[in-house]
């Protein structure tokens, strides 16, 4: 009897275990990256490097408690065990990566050489990129509110930023880079952020209207929207090179043209284009989010006596706001990623990196580029969803029975 | 014949399906009622394995439902349920033929038998087997919707809610077309529903289901008459129940010799229908005629009231 | 009636991509208004018609990959033995979305060298993510009660995704097609930059020399071949949803 319960205990106990199948798949990511190289000794930026396992490149005590905690996490991860639990070990394997890889760098990195540089591998991304994917999974499962995803990515920035303040990572090839041009990176980035959402404020200060127009005037509508889509079809070098011209002729013709900035090459027809591909979202979704408006609460509007602006404000634009702003978050992390692309005629901003980078075969030099503009973009994008989602929140909840 | 032994469902703690058991003579209509959150459509979903269930088994024919794998299982089975799961990319002669396809038979059989499926329901099949199910009206695709189920010629037919979506006078229309193909092909339907009035003027067993368990498994006069529970008796609508019961009644049953003056009724008519006719023209009585016009007798408003009575109340 | 006409712009427009392709020097005379002293106004490093067959296949091979990997990817989560996975997938979608292009054009190059190469990987990975989130779109918004009738029919789960699934989910499907084909046909001009056979050689070469009319043929014909691909895929989709019932 007491045996026959045993047994069925066990099996009950035995059926309960089940490894948490995505947590296996990651632990064979993470694996695979401690198979892969953890760091590569280039002796100068062109020139192939030399790869180091993590054995190789930590002191022995560091490589130990790095695959130690590598160790916990992953059998974290394939338990079923819960989100917090999971998104702590995560973090701690990534804060450890990155403390190793910064000592890695000071202790590869031979004395008295300035040229020599040392690099991330395979194996530290891979390992990277499994513990980002767990973090991620964890965040996904504890699904935190608008508030929280910001201050999950403000942390975030202030632990890179404290990071990169101390130093620890000074020894590493991308920071080598940018400590050679620091003044150029930051003329880049301010640059970058000008072109990206200075653009996107004129697009939505004339996008806003237009769309406005097209809902109230709904013969103009196809055509606005068609001629909108065409634009985007042309490719962005492409929409650059054409603007050279005439910016150029004005910039010549125009009086004082030129004294606001505008001239055939640079900054000014990379503006233009990114304003012009800008367009399209703001218009569209402003034309979707006032077309989405219920016929109901208009028609209470209209019959409480609102004269047609007072709708337009009260009534219409608020209930369109949450479309409104995701056509805005669409702008936005796009143009961050095509404002790379005006280095190609001058406008400067991060591109400028990646193609001298590519130019050069210089990796470091084109992650100098792509790491700031994917970061910028995917902060964007974090804070604009957060927006979105405590506009539109309110309205979720009254209209839900 | 289905026959359902002790069956249980169990969601982690909670019971939605608790210990039924019921059998359902074969060429019979067995209507589960309650309300929602009853278990009554799991219940439905356990016969042709859409739900598993935790313990207990069900025999069709004292075949175990368990002895086939769930796909053959329900291809022997029809399966209809509200708002009709009609294909929308498949034309309606398609979506009919889908569980014949399955089964590999004949194009040829195929072609026959939607036709003949279509022609039952009332639809032309040259107008309407290639049309799309958008271009149906709602009726139409709830006939389209049985029709479908009943392609494979399946010996039992499970349908959940399926005339929920539809107004009411299309709604009894559909009851009666279902009746009538149900006699025609001595086919054993199962379905559930909220609507009383519908499980009364439908089923020939009706079972009442309240939080999983079934409360009573009676024939409709049963339940009327002597409802196990104050739940069942609530479900019924206490206002209306002598008007029920007579509706489970047709002139034919209550006609007596003797002649009376105004318009004949005809014997198909429900005693509902009778004395509504006699309250409505203010008579006491009313001659009553067979369908072929042929005259029965009469039926008085006092016999009418008297069927309407709960069965051993003595008159005060 | 209203067919033709809006037919017509169309075939006009495949005429004269046509024409312009197969014998660029017949619009030499519109364009030379654009060139200065005296600089070619048709590109003269090589054939436009070979760069844009070039184009197209990087285009098509990038795509069609794209689309096959996706897909099934978006299957698996959406099976039941792959639903833990769905979660997960979403979220690397959203972030995917906010890498650009040309960033992963780039960090391709030092894996695969110059060329065709890190163009078709960069192609390949930013079209998978429209592809995948529409197809998951698609296959979570079949109707509930359809999915139930199939079910209750006795199909199985792979009848289930072949004739049912996959067929309502398919306008959504090709609507992530045509946006990633989109995006492709634009994204494939930037190849250029790492020596990929592109129209964006047109381009470049047009921005290096300071020719415009360079820039303009090359922009044209990359922009009307979108436009057409665009229209030609919206076309099919309309005619797909309209047979689900749409």
């Amino acid at each position: 009897m007491a045996l026959s319960a045993a047994i069925q205990g066990g099996r009950a106990g035995a059926a309960r275990f089940r490894p948490d199948r995505i947590g296996l798949v990651i632990s064979l990511v993470a694996l695979g990256g401690l198979c892969l190289p953890f760091a590569t000794v280039k002796p100068n930026r062109i020139l192939a490097g030399v790869a180091k396992t993590i054995l190789e490149a930590l002191p022995q005590t560091g490589s130990i408690l790095l695959l130690a905690v590598l160790f916990v996490a992953i059998t974290i991860a394939c338990l079923r065990s819960p989100a917090w639990l999971r998104l702590g070990a995560s973090v701690l394997v990534l804060l450890a990566l990155a403390g190793a890889i910064g000592v890695s760098g000071i202790v590869l990195t031979p004395s008295g050489n300035p040229y020599a540089r040392v690099a991330p591998a395979a194996g530290f991304w891979l390992l990277a990129f499994a513990m980002a994917l767990l973090t991620a999974d964890a965040l996904t499962r504890l699904r935190p509110g608008p508030f929280g995803r910001v201050a999950a990515l403000a942390a975030t920035a202030v632990v890179f930023g404290f990071i990169l303040k101390s130093g620890l990572w000074d020894n590493l090839s991308i920071l080598k880079e940018y400590a050679v041009r620091a003044d150029s990176f930051w003329a880049a980035a301010a640059a970058h952020v000008e072109l990206a959402l200075g653009s996107l404020v004129a697009a939505v200060a004339f996008g806003l209207p237009i769309g406005i127009l097209c809902h109230r005037v709904p013969k103009i509508r196809d055509a606005v929207l068609n001629a909108l889509n065409i634009v985007q079809t042309v490719p962005s070098i492409a929409l650059f090179g054409l603007l050279i011209a005439p910016l150029g002729w004005i910039a010549v013709h125009v009086p004082g043209a030129k004294a606001i900035g505008i001239q055939g090459i640079g900054m000014a027809p990379a503006f233009v284009a990114l304003f012009l591909y800008s367009l399209l979202p703001v218009v569209a979704n402003t034309v979707a989010g006032l077309a989405a408006v219920s016929p109901s609460a208009n028609d209470a509007a209209r019959g409480m006596g609102m004269t047609e602006r007072e709708r337009l404000f009260q009534v219409e634009l608020p209930l369109a706001l949450p479309v409104i702003i995701t056509g805005i978050r669409i702008v936005l992390v796009q143009n961050i990623g095509l404002a790379t692309i005006a280095a190609l005629i001058g406008g400067g901003g991060f591109g400028v990196f990646v193609f001298q980078g590519i130019g050069q075969t210089a990796i470091d030099l084109v992650l100098l580029g792509t790491v700031p503009t994917v970061a910028l973009a995917f902060a964007a994008a974090v804070i604009l969803d957060a927006v979105v989602e405590l506009l539109s929140t309110p309205s979720v909840r009254d209209s839900a029975p | 014949m289905i026959d359902i032994d002790t069956i249980t469902k169990r969601y982690d703690d909670t019971e939605v399906v608790s210990d039924v058991s019921l059998s359902v003579p074969a060429g019979s209509i067995a209507v589960i009622v309650g309300t929602s959150g009853s278990g009554k459509t799991t219940l439905l979903r356990m016969i042709n394995r859409l739900v598993e269930p935790t313990s207990g088994r069900i025999r069709i024919d004292g075949q175990d439902t368990h002895s086939l794998s769930p796909h053959v299982l329900r291809r022997k089975i029809g399966y209809a349920i509200q708002g009709h799961g009609l294909f929308p990319h498949r034309t309606v002669a398609q979506n009919i033929a889908t569980v014949p396809k399955l089964l590999g038979w004949e194009p040829a059989r195929i072609k026959q038998r939607v036709a003949d499926l279509l022609t039952l329901f009332q639809l032309d099949p040259a107008a309407y087997g290639p049309r799309y199910p958008s271009a149906l009206s709602g009726g139409q695709q709830q006939r389209v919707g049985v029709a479908r189920a009943l392609a494979a010629e399946p010996a039992v037919l499970l349908m959940d809610e399926p005339f929920g979506a539809l107004d009411p006078v299309i709604r009894a229309k559909a009851q009666d077309d279902l009746r009538a193909i149900q006699r025609r092909f001595g086919t054993t339907i199962i379905m559930v529903t909220h609507d009383m009035e519908e499980a009364i003027h439908l089923g020939d067993r009706i079972a009442v289901m309240d939080g999983g368990r079934l409360l009573q498994y009676a024939s409709p006069t049963e339940i009327l008459t002597a409802p196990a529970t104050g739940f069942v008796e609530s479900l019924l609508g206490a206002a209306d129940r002598p008007f029920r019961l007579l509706s489970l009644t047709t002139l034919a049953d209550v006609v007596e010799p003797g002649t009376a003056d105004g318009a004949p009724l005809s014997a198909d008519a429900t005693a509902r229908d009778g004395l509504s006719a006699l309250l409505w023209t203010g008579r006491d009585a009313a001659p009553v005629q067979s369908a072929d016009g042929a005259p029965l007798g009469r039926v008085t408003r006092a016999r009418l009231m008297a069927a309407a009575r709960l069965p051993g109340q003595a008159p005060v | 009636m209203t067919r033709v006409w809006s037919f017509l712009p169309r075939m006009a427009l495949l005429a004269f991509l046509i024409a312009f392709l197969w014998h660029p020097a017949w619009f030499a005379g519109l364009l030379r208004p654009l060139t200065e002293n005296g600089a070619p106004p048709i590109y003269d490093q090589g054939s436009l018609a070979l760069l844009t067959l070039d184009h197209l296949a990087i285009v098509a091979v990038a795509t069609l990959a794209a689309s096959l990997i996706a897909i099934a990817l978006a299957v698996l989560v959406t099976r039941p033995s792959g639903r833990e996975f769905l979660p997960l997938a979403r979220s690397l979608v959203n972030i995917g979305q906010t890498v650009p292009p040309v960033a992963v054009l780039a960090l391709a190059v030092p894996m695969t060298g110059f060329g065709e190469k890190p163009t078709l990987i960069a192609l390949f990975l930013y079209g998978l993510l429209p592809i995948f989130e529409n197809t998951l779109t698609g296959l979570s918004t079949v109707p509930a009660n359809v999915m139930e009738a199939a079910r209750g029919v006795g199909m199985t789960g792979r009848q289930r995704l072949w004739q049912v699934e996959l067929p309502l989910a398919a306008p959504i499907i090709l609507a992530g097609i045509r946006l990633s084909v989109v995006i492709s046909m634009a994204t494939a001009t930037i190849g250029s930059t790492v020596a990929a056979s592109t129209l964006g050689a047109v381009i470049i070469a047009g921005l290096t020399s300071n020719n415009l009319a360079f820039i303009v043929q090359g922009g044209v014909i990359v922009g009307v071949i979108a436009i057409l691909i665009f229209d030609a895929l919206r076309g099919l989709e309309t005619l797909l949803a309209r047979r689900a019932g749409g």
